[in-house]
Parts: structure tokens; C-alpha cells; sequence
């Protein structure tokens, strides 16, 4: 077992990435995740598990260094926040679309523009409704504590080389500068190019006897090919959809009013519930875990039992329109967030619950 | 057990570091902790507070509205956090300073005049640990053995020399908090 340790969620972020195996960090610090390239600088991986860590002249530098070193069939990775990931977009268009294996995490800030550096979830849409151009996805974790953001970190190289596709841990400024106690995963050895090639036959590691070589690219010039890729990418969407939604119930069992709500925002409500069960009001609490693919059969489950559903959230109300969608008018869905960098207090989700839902 | 605790003061004063020694303290006994601070552009001068959690069981929300202890380091950071400190809990001062002392009846206040008391010793670097001395003695939820063990993982190695003096500022901290009104 591992040694339990008190770290900052972005601290977190870092030591996973180096334990699990990871070849390559290429970033850009910007407030409030500015600690993930720290600490890798101060943990020194490149003299230990030989991963290389590079601080990049831009977010538009990193996001294509982490494009090339992800086509040559690497674990790689980069980090900024809601700013840096704007400039990201285009690049992380350009990876999903070449079908390429990384992670990325976002420790979200208030926007939009260079806003705050306060936390934020205002970056939802911009997450799991595109971002970047053409009909793509990003499969998106939403970690509520410093252990999720160790495990998350973890996950997200595996599904994205399951599907050979990027993922994008969604966290915020809360998660990332607060302090929990966290149990990091084992060493896992870096591929060697022997198993790199083996495990990834669509990567650029030279033909080594091979008579085709391997193209990474996201052009196809004729239309007809075109769909068939985008037919193909939209079958793995539709897989990923039905094996890889994750989410966690919190008193739903016999609930009367449910809350929805993702990361930061979820560990707020859980108090919410705390109090409301305290005065006798059966609330309980769903807090998907990946915001892409979304719970929405689990949502949709709930909505039969429940009198209403409040989706809260440190924006204007984003994650809103899928838990709707979800309900599909069968119960009433109202939505309370603070936005700017503001986050509510239990007690103030306890009053919006109350004055939108109980009346 | 659950305590939830906000400290506040200005920007050099300790005030994130004593809450991340009260963290790992916590962690030592083996409760459940979260150490929540203001990152916002906070600097030398300006103000800063941290939001800790010892709990025995899981922590829900990291960040709150009231507090059961408020540790309290400059006016601007009383004039914002006494209305949210729980009917029956406790407040911390350091007097210095202070032109509008607490008013509130219906909670435990004491103060402690740290910062005078450790300059006259030529301790005013372990300042926080007055104050953290202080806190421990009417809220004596984690030992002092833990906190120095907390101390002495949260202190990089470099300066574990100068973990004496800090055991001699928290005792000391612990014989100079005076009592202001106490609840019955």
C-alpha cells in the first residue's frame, strides 16, 4: 500500500503522470494550475523514469508538441487553464480528428476572456459540445477531490489509448489549489519502443520491416473517404457512450428532490444534502464523473421519482441543457449557479433548492 | 469529531502555513482533513485566509459559510468573518492592532497578544506558531505530538533545526492566550 500524503490537486496531477508511466509533460504556466509543471520540475522524472518535462513557448506550442509526441505512440500530456485551453482548441481538433492517444487537463478559471483566476465550470460547453471545429469528441473526467484528480489522471491515459482518443480532465481552481489527503497509484514502467510498437501498430516508429509506412493526419481530400472517417469516429463515440459513463449517487435511493452537479460544485452539494436531510427533506445528489459520455439514462431514471431536479454549477448554466435533455420534461429541471469566479455555500444551494423546487 | 476551522489574516503572517501544519497534525491522528486557501492575488500585505477541516469521517464541502473556530490575524479579517463564526464557537485574536474588537456575546473569545510577545522574545518568525499554541490550548483537538510531526512533514529538511524553536513558540502560545468572554 501507499503511503497516504496531504497534496494540492494539481501536486496530485503531477505525481500520477510521472507513476503512471507517463513519456512526455509539454505546458505553459498560467494561474491556477501552475503547480502541475512545478512540481514535475521539482520531482526531476526526465533523471528517474526518463519522462520528458518541457515548459513550451506557448499553450498553441504544447498542445502540438503533445500532437507529435502522441503520434509517434507516446503517453503524453499538457495542462493549462480556461485561457490556455482557448488556444489549445484548434490543435486538440487537429488530434482527435488524426484519432491520437493524450490527456489533457484544464483547471478552469472564470471567463470568458482572461476573467479571473478565480474557479469556474464555464468551460462545460467548450469541453463536451466541441471547441474546436467538425463533429468530434472529447471524452471528459470531472474529478471532486485531490485522490480523483490522482486517479483521473491515470484513467484518462487509459481510456485515451483505448479509443485513441484525448481526454480532457475537467477540474477547476478549487480542486486544483486545495490540499486532501491522497493515496497515489504504483509505478507503472514507461513503454519501451519495443511495446510501444506492439501496442500501438498506428503509430510513426519507423517501418521496421513493414512495406506500408504509417500516416498520422486528420486531411482527407475526398469527401466520400472523409464520411467514412467521420462515420468511424462516430461509431467509437457511440461505444464509448455505452461502456464508459461514470457517475456517483449520493442519497438518491429514496430522494424527493435530486441535485446534479459535477466536480467542485458536487462536494458543495454534498453538504447541501447533509443539511436539507438533517431538516427531514429527502434530497439526494448525482454527480457524474464523466461529463462526456454524460449519465443520462441514470438521469433519466431519476426523473421518474423525483418531484424536481436542481442542476448546480459555477457558470450560467451549462451542464443544465444535458441533464433537460435527459429529463426530457418529465419532471421540472431549474438550475442555480454563482459565475465570475464566485462559488455558493451549502446553505446558499440549500435556499435556491427550497425557493425553486419546494415553494 | 469534526472541526471546521477559518484562518485570516494578512499576507506574511503564517496564516497559510499554520493552516497546512494543522492539516498534516490532523493527518498524523489519522482524521480526515482539507486545507481550502484564498489563491486569489493574494501577496505580502494584502489579505489571505485558509479554510481547514478535521473530520472523522468523510469532508463535504471544502469551502463554507460559517465556522465553528475563527482564528483571526487583522481587522479587516475580523470585520468580515466574526457574524460567521457558529452560535457557541470559538474566536482567536492577536490584539495588535485591533480598533474595532469583537462584539459578539454569544461565543468564546480569547485573545493573544502573538506578535508583541514574540518580538520581545526575538521569536517573531514563529509568530503563527504562538497563535497555533494558543488555539491548541482551548481547542485541544489534535496532540502536540502530532503537530510536531505534522511540522516536521510539512517543513522541508533544510529547516528541521528549527523545529525547537517552534515547540518552544506553540507552549509559549499556549501560556499567553487570555480570555476575553467566555460562554457558560
Amino acid at each position: 500500500m501507499e503511503e497516504i500524503k496531504l497534496m494540492k490537486g494539481n501536486e496530485a496531477v503531477a505525481e500520477a503522470a510521472i507513476r503512471c508511466g507517463c513519456d512526455g509533460y509539454f505546458g505553459y504556466p498560467i494561474t491556477p494550475q501552475s503547480e502541475i509543471l512545478e512540481t514535475l520540475m521539482a520531482l526531476e522524472p526526465w533523471k528517474t523514469t526518463g519522462m520528458v518535462v518541457l515548459q513550451a513557448e506557448s499553450e498553441t506550442a504544447s498542445i502540438n508538441m503533445v500532437y507529435g509526441g502522441a503520434g509517434c505512440g507516446k503517453k503524453v500530456m499538457t495542462s493549462s487553464s480556461s485561457p490556455g485551453i482557448s488556444l489549445m482548441q484548434e490543435g486538440l481538433s487537429y488530434i482527435a480528428g488524426a484519432e491520437l492517444p493524450c490527456v489533457v487537463v484544464n483547471v478552469t478559471r472564470g471567463g470568458p476572456g482572461l476573467g479571473t483566476i478565480q474557479p469556474s465550470q464555464a468551460d462545460y460547453f467548450q469541453t463536451v459540445k466541441g471547441g474546436g471545429h467538425g463533429d468530434y469528441k472529447l471524452i471528459t473526467l470531472a474529478p471532486a477531490s485531490v485522490q480523483e484528480m490522482a486517479d483521473h489522471t491515470v484513467l484518462a491515459f487509459d481510456l485515451a489509448f483505448k479509443y485513441r482518443n484525448p481526454v480532457m480532465v475537467l477540474s477547476d481552481g478549487i480542486i486544483g489549489q486545495m490540499m486532501e489527503k491522497v493515496q497515489l497509484p504504483p509505478y507503472q514502467p514507461r513503454l519501451t519502443d519495443e511495446q510501444v510498437r506492439e501496442k500501438c501498430p498506428w503509430a510513426t516508429t519507423g517501418k521496421h520491416g513493414r512495406k506500408q509506412q504509417n500516416v498520422i493526419t486528420s486531411l482527407e481530400l475526398r469527401s466520400e473517404e472523409m464520411e467514412k472517417i467521420n462515420n468511424r469516429l462516430q461509431e467509437k463515440y457511440n461505444q464509448v457512450e455505452q461502456n464508459e459513463v461514470r457517475f456517483e449517487e449520493y442519497f438518491c435511493d429514496d430522494a424527493e428532490y435530486l441535485i446534479t452537479a459535477f466536480g467542485s460544485c458536487a462536494r458543495i452539494c454534498q453538504k447541501t444534502i447533509e443539511i436539507l436531510r438533517s431538516e427531514g427533506i429527502k434530497a439526494g445528489l448525482l454527480r457524474p464523473i464523466t461529463l462526456y459520455p454524460f449519465p443520462t439514462e441514470a438521469i433519466a431514471k431519476f426523473a421518474k421519482q423525483v418531484k424536481g431536479i436542481l442542476s448546480v454549477e459555477l457558470n450560467a448554466g451549462q451542464m443544465v441543457e444535458d441533464v433537460r435533455l435527459a429529463v426530457n420534461g418529465v419532471t421540472p429541471v431549474e438550475f442555480y449557479g454563482r459565475q465570475g469566479g464566485m462559488t455558493p455555500t451549502p446553505d446558499e444551494v440549500v435556499k435556491a433548492l427550497k425557493s425553486k423546487l419546494i415553494k | 469529531m469534526k472541526e471546521e476551522i477559518i484562518i485570516a489574516g494578512f499576507g506574511g503572517q503564517g496564516v497559510l502555513s499554520m493552516g497546512k501544519i494543522l492539516a498534516y497534525s490532523g493527518l498524523m491522528q489519522g482524521k480526515e482533513v482539507s486545507w481550502m486557501p484564498s489563491y486569489g492575488p493574494e501577496q505580502r500585505g494584502g489579505t489571505a485566509n485558509v479554510t481547514v477541516i478535521l473530520s472523522d469521517e468523510r469532508i463535504s464541502s471544502p469551502i463554507l459559510y460559517e465556522f465553528d473556530t475563527a482564528i483571526i490575524l487583522n481587522q479587516p479579517s475580523l470585520d468580515k468573518f466574526e457574524s460567521r463564526i457558529k452560535p457557541g464557537g470559538t474566536l482567536i485574536y492577536d490584539g495588535h492592532g485591533f480598533v474595532r474588537p469583537p462584539k459578539r456575546t454569544d461565543i468564546n473569545i480569547y485573545r493573544i497578544d502573538a506578535l508583541e510577545q514574540s518580538i520581545a522574545l526575538n521569536m517573531a518568525k514563529t509568530f503563527n506558531m504562538f497563535i497555533l499554541g494558543g488555539f491548541l490550548k482551548v481547542r485541544p483537538i489534535v496532540k502536540i505530538e502530532d503537530v510536531l510531526l505534522g511540522l516536521k512533514k510539512s517543513l522541508p529538511e533544510r529547516h528541521h533545526h528549527l523545529l525547537p524553536q517552534n515547540e518552544k513558540a506553540l507552549r509559549k502560545g499556549m501560556e499567553i492566550l487570555v480570555p476575553v468572554h467566555v460562554i457558560a
